[in-house]
């Protein structure tokens, strides 16, 4: 695996120099199988956080059995410090739709549907115009497949697929039991490929360029390049797309303020990471994370930083199990006892423990994830969270 | 038939009767009346054929489908951490003494109702609010008393 | 065999068919995987995350509840990781939780209480989580709410979802607001549901009680001014043992008797008898429905439905206001007996009505609401003063100090004391139909039931809905107007099935005359009264119970009951007629469905 330094490129916001249902056109006429492979060998990962291979994901949607097959687009962006897929499809929406179009292709899906986060709302107008302009290309590529608008109303964990799919089925957004995998059985029973909305950009950029050029980016174990969500205490906030394998203190050097003390990395579902590791730490590592880059300064409180974590998972919390629903309360109030003194300092390994145990039991991601944020600023900021 | 039914059954010539259509007729019903009132879901129940109780179940997971009533403009103040840290609560403070009530209520006359909500997507440039679907960012204490200003007198 | 599959839980091999999940093996091969939110009856949450189970590779424990066991899987259920994280999960239940279980009404008979004690729970470990309450919910005249003690392991959600498709109760809000509501959080007597209290009987905690009545009825027996009558349903002698340390299925009427004699209740009599008597009035009344619509051509509601379930009546109230015409005006054998107990029973004691207390011992919660209902004071009076279910009987048996297993037999007092076997089934599903078949059927040919041993068994056991077939040939003159008429009965157990009859009768196409609906599964063996927990091998014991009871019993058709004849001769005069139909008919009114 080979550390790369910061590096800048610009895949997804490059202006439509090739048109998006060009692509498309030129795709779909490929077998679907050199086009699955394609994307296989060009290593991309989901890129909405939990970076499951793409082309692994599209292949079991390809061999899934059964009709209607549904293309979803997660567009539920609600990770604290993202804000790309914003951006994305603001300004490239047309990248989005190509990509939802050949997942069509390769997996047989007729239908599609933006999941667009409540939030969003006021985008629906522009993507609705972009829609008409798809399904036009569509009809004039004779591909069967159309996409629809679906809205959310305000839940961060409906950007679970599971969560997702109960919401568009007119449920409560709580998370199902995995197996069986939304490829199996997804939305209404039917074989469902659920990918972020950059995720869909990427692949369409890797059948444009190729899966040779697309893994010349990035590392080993991380191919390609990634939008960053920049934001917190630095000059120069916004969505930025760099190649991964980076170092934190490249990334520091790059953004930061001179007097960065942390780098959240992977939104509140991530980690913290201290100035003391900020060498070691290559970002992306492992799987790729969403992007999510908050950075902290040496003004910041990082209880404060803790506690709004904390009320913000105890609160977007399903509520369905018990390790997560329970769990989170105890940790924001166990944090809250410990800084008023009515608990000693040590309740915060006790804290530590139930964190581990919320890893290992809770039933997705959510209550799975609060224990990398938790234990990384308690064990690295632990003085902030007793005085 | 009553205005609420009226409505239920537009929104439901438009999104279906199924279990499935149940999320776009809700939001239908709150982009109208700004919150779901009990006739409200009971009427969507009946056109559905679920149980008022299953409307409610699933309308009150999301943050977005009120149960309590709320006014006309619905202010939501993003209360995560970097909007938190570059000013969010001189914003509230701010709005606040301007509608002269706290978080969490309505005005007299019904027209504004202040909330938290949490990250919106515009932590590049906030601290952000959403009135309604609309979008404000790069809020200072000075912008926010233009917006909610603006509200009041032309709105 | 193709889907079999082979895996290893703790070391033992086990062959499973594909599909069924890690704990369905570990059930086979005996491994015991503690529980919360699983129940036999409802389809798979794995929300509460007790059941969770180390898998070989894994780094996440798995819920086995809801993860299919798969090909060559080695699954350990009690390493160090499994115990503590187990251990934590029921530690965040208890902080979550109202811990006074000295004062709990399910205190010894609570799932959270039995994991705490196994798991050694401190309640210092972790801060209490437990919300500022609001006031328990007592507004239903059957179930009790109690949010400080629900585990949100959504149990009554889904049964009332899945079994009884009435939907009254939701999980509402999320996050650390997430809880169990009513629709508005409404208190439960203002919003649909059927009393039938299956969410009760589902309940791991004492967050869904009936709501309870010993108290006022230990007071009654205490005044000596009043005379405090009770009579048992047929489902409570075969449940009643399994509070006081009896097996499943043993049936305890003898014992019963003398228990409530000893209690100090001045008569304990047999709802039996007003079952016999409800199947001499439903028989009749459908004997002249079939008149009406064959000889005098006039429109009639067919097919006829029984009455005797509130929850079911109220459930049709509800859901299908437009056909109440389908169903019995006849009243339940509860309801008759209340009716009877101050009018008939009063005047053969030389008793004045106004200081009987008449008690009924059901295995039903909605019988608590029946009780209530405001036209039921037909005697002048109301009818029945207080229901107490099976579980509230057993509470005051302990209560009472009596040495229960030690008791010798003793028989139900008379006049209103004498049953046959028909009305002992009354309390198994396909019961009711049973006992009206062995006496129309006699009724209309002259001959008894022609199945073996009177035992109509197409009409028996646990399948939702169960038909019979019976033609009716050399008739007697009388009935000249059915001979060759095949006659179709349906029976109907847990109200998801009485959806699928009803849907049937709103689109015409019920090939039925005669529908035997009750409201919980299994029929009152599984009532919303009786003794927790139940499932299908519970239900199936105490029917095994039911029909033995019937089979061991002299008279075996309702006609024959003696007291039955002397009540009409004396008193009613004949079936269907006026005092009858003061007494013991009823009316039904319409109720909003959503």
């Amino acid at each position: 695996m080979a550390e790369k330094t910061l590096k800048r490129v610009d895949v997804i916001f490059t202006p439509y120099s090739v048109s998006p249902y060009k692509i498309l056109a030129e795709t779909i006429v490929k077998p679907t199988n050199e086009v699955i492979q394609e994307v296989l060998d060009s290593g991309l990962r989901g890129r909405g956080g939990a970076g499951f291979p793409t082309g692994l994901k599209w292949k079991f949607g390809a061999a899934a059995q059964g009709d209607n097959k549904v293309i979803i687009c997660n567009a539920d962006e609600g990770e604290p410090g993202t804000f790309k897929d914003r951006e994305i499809l603001t300004k490239v929406p047309r990248k989005v739709f190509s990509g939802m179009g050949i997942c069509a292709y390769v997996t047989g899906a007729t239908k599609g549907y933006l999941y667009l986060r409540g939030e969003y709302r006021y985008m629906i107008p522009a993507l609705e115009k972009e829609l008409e302009l798809f399904h036009e290309n569509c009809k004039k590529l004779n591909l069967n497949f159309s996409i629809e608008i679906f809205s959310g109303s305000g839940a961060y964990v409906c950007g679970e697929e599971t969560a997702l799919i109960e919401s568009m089925e007119g449920k409560r957004g709580e998370p199902r039991n995995k197996p069986p995998f939304p490829v199996q059985s997804g939305y209404k029973g039917k074989p469902t490929i659920v990918n972020n909305v950059e995720t869909f950009v990427s692949a369409s950029m890797v059948c444009r360029i190729g899966s040779a050029e697309y893994k010349k980016l990035g590392t080993d174990d991380q191919r390609g390049s990634k939008l960053f969500s920049i934001s917190g205490d630095t000059p120069v906030p916004g969505v930025y797309e760099i190649e991964l394998g980076m170092k934190i203190s490249d990334f520091v050097e790059e953004f930061g303020d001179s007097d960065t003390k942390a780098v959240q990395v992977g939104g509140v579902a991530g980690y913290c990471i201290p100035r003391k590791d900020f060498d070691k730490m290559v970002v992306g590592i492992g799987g790729t994370t969403g992007g999510s880059t908050m950075v902290f300064n040496s003004t910041r409180s990082m209880y404060n930083v803790l506690h709004n974590y904390l009320h913000f998972f105890a609160e977007e919390s399903c509520g369905q199990c018990t390790p997560c629903r329970v769990g989170c309360q105890q940790l924001l109030k166990g944090i809250e006892a410990v800084k008023h003194k009515t608990k000693p300092a040590e309740y915060l390994d006790q804290l530590m423990k139930l964190t581990e145990t919320m890893k290992v039991a809770s039933k997705c991601g959510l209550g799975q994830s609060v224990a990398n944020s938790f234990a990384s600023i308690v064990t690295n900021f632990r003085e902030e969270m007793i005085y | 038939m009553a205005d609420i039914q009226l409505l239920v059954k537009e929104l439901s010539a438009k999104h279906g009767k199924e279990r499935s259509s149940l999320m776009p007729i809700l939001q239908g019903v709150v982009s109208k009346e700004r919150y779901l009132s009990s006739e409200a879901m009971t009427e969507v129940a009946r056109e559905l054929d679920i149980s008022a109780a299953e409307v409610y179940g699933t309308a009150t997971f999301y943050s977005f489908l009120d149960t309590n009533p709320r006014g006309k403009y619905v202010i939501r103040v993003c209360r995560t951490i970097v909007c938190d840290m570059h000013g969010k609560q001189d914003v509230i403070k701010t709005i606040e003494n301007i509608l002269k009530i706290k978080v969490g209520e309505t005005t007299m006359d019904k027209k504004f109702s202040l909330l938290e909500t949490n990250c919106i997507g515009w932590c590049n440039e906030g601290p952000a609010m959403l009135i309604n679907d609309e979008v404000f960012t790069k809020l200072t204490v000075d912008k926010a008393r233009e917006i909610i200003q603006d509200f009041i007198r032309n709105k | 065999m193709e889907n079999m599959i082979k895996l290893n839980i703790d070391g033992i091999e086990v062959q499973i068919e594909k599909g069924k999940s890690i704990l369905d093996a570990a059930k086979k091969v005996k491994v015991r995987i503690p529980t919360l939110c699983h129940h036999d009856d409802l389809c798979v949450a794995g929300n509460c995350r007790v059941c969770i189970v180390e898998i070989e590779g894994r780094t996440r424990l798995e819920a086995s509840c809801a993860i299919p066991a798969e090909d060559g899987m080695k699954v350990l259920t009690s390493t160090p990781k499994v115990r503590k994280a187990r251990k934590d999960v029921v530690a965040l239940l208890v902080s979550e939780h109202n811990t006074q279980c000295t004062t709990c009404y399910r205190s010894t008979n609570c799932e959270l209480q039995n994991l705490s004690a196994e798991y050694n729970i401190d309640n210092e470990v972790y801060l209490s989580v437990l919300k500022p309450q609001a006031a328990i919910d007592k507004s239903s005249w059957s179930v009790e709410k109690d949010d400080s003690k629900c585990v949100r392991c959504q149990r009554c959600v889904r049964t009332c979802a899945e079994i009884q498709h009435v939907n009254a109760l939701t999980a509402a809000n999320k996050g650390d607001h997430m809880k169990i509501s009513t629709f508005m959080e409404l208190p439960m007597n203002d919003v649909v549901c059927t009393n039938c209290g299956q969410c009760i009987t589902h309940c791991p905690t004492g967050a869904l009680t009936e709501r309870r009545y010993y108290d006022d009825i230990w007071e009654a027996i205490g005044d000596p001014t009043k005379h405090v009558v009770i009579n048992t349903a047929p489902s409570v002698r075969v449940g009643l043992g399994e509070m006081l340390g009896f097996p499943i299925g043993t049936r305890v009427t003898g014992k019963m008797v003398t228990a409530l004699k000893k209690m100090g209740f001045d008569s304990v009599l047999d709802t039996d008898f007003t079952a016999d008597l409800t199947i001499i009035e439903e028989g009749s009344e459908f004997l002249q429905r079939l008149t009406d619509a064959l000889v005098n051509k006039k429109q009639v509601a067919l097919p006829m439905i029984t009455s005797c379930s509130p929850g079911w009546v109220k459930f049709i109230e509800h859901m299908y206001p437009e056909h109440l015409a389908h169903l019995s005006t006849c009243k339940s054998p509860q309801q008759m007996f209340g009716a009877l107990t101050k009018t008939y029973y009063a005047d053969k004691l030389g008793l004045d009505p106004k200081n009987i207390v008449s008690v009924a011992g059901m295995p039903c919660a909605a019988k608590k609401f029946e009780a209530n209902r405001p036209e039921m004071k037909s005697s002048g009076f109301q009818d029945v003063d207080a229901g107490l279910t099976t579980r509230e009987l057993g509470h005051m048996i302990k209560q009472s100090g009596l040495n229960f297993v030690d008791l010798e037999e003793s028989h139900f007092d008379s006049i209103m004391g004498e049953s046959t076997g028909a009305a002992v089934i009354f309390g198994a599903t396909g019961g009711v139909m049973e006992a009206a078949l062995r006496t129309v059927y006699e009724l209309v040919t002259g001959r008894p039931v022609p199945f073996k041993d009177l035992n109509i068994t197409p009409v028996r056991g646990l399948e939702g809905i169960k038909e019979a077939t019976v033609k009716l040939e050399n008739v007697l003159p009388a009935y000249s107007f059915l001979e060759g008429v095949e006659a179709k009965f349906a029976v109907a157990h847990g109200l998801k099935n009485a959806r699928i009859i009803m849907d049937q009768i709103v689109a015409g196409t019920s090939p039925y005359h005669f529908i035997e609906v009750m409201a919980c599964p299994g029929g009152c063996i599984g009532g919303g009264g009786q003794p927790i927990p139940t499932n299908n091998e519970i239900r199936n014991k105490r029917i095994a119970a039911i029909y033995a009871e019937d089979l061991g019993l002299e008279k075996r058709k309702s006609h024959d009951n003696e007291e039955i004849k002397t009540l009409y001769k004396e008193f009613l005069i004949k079936p269907l007629g006026e005092k009858s139909h003061h007494l013991l008919h009823t009316k039904y009114r319409k109720r909003n469905r959503y």
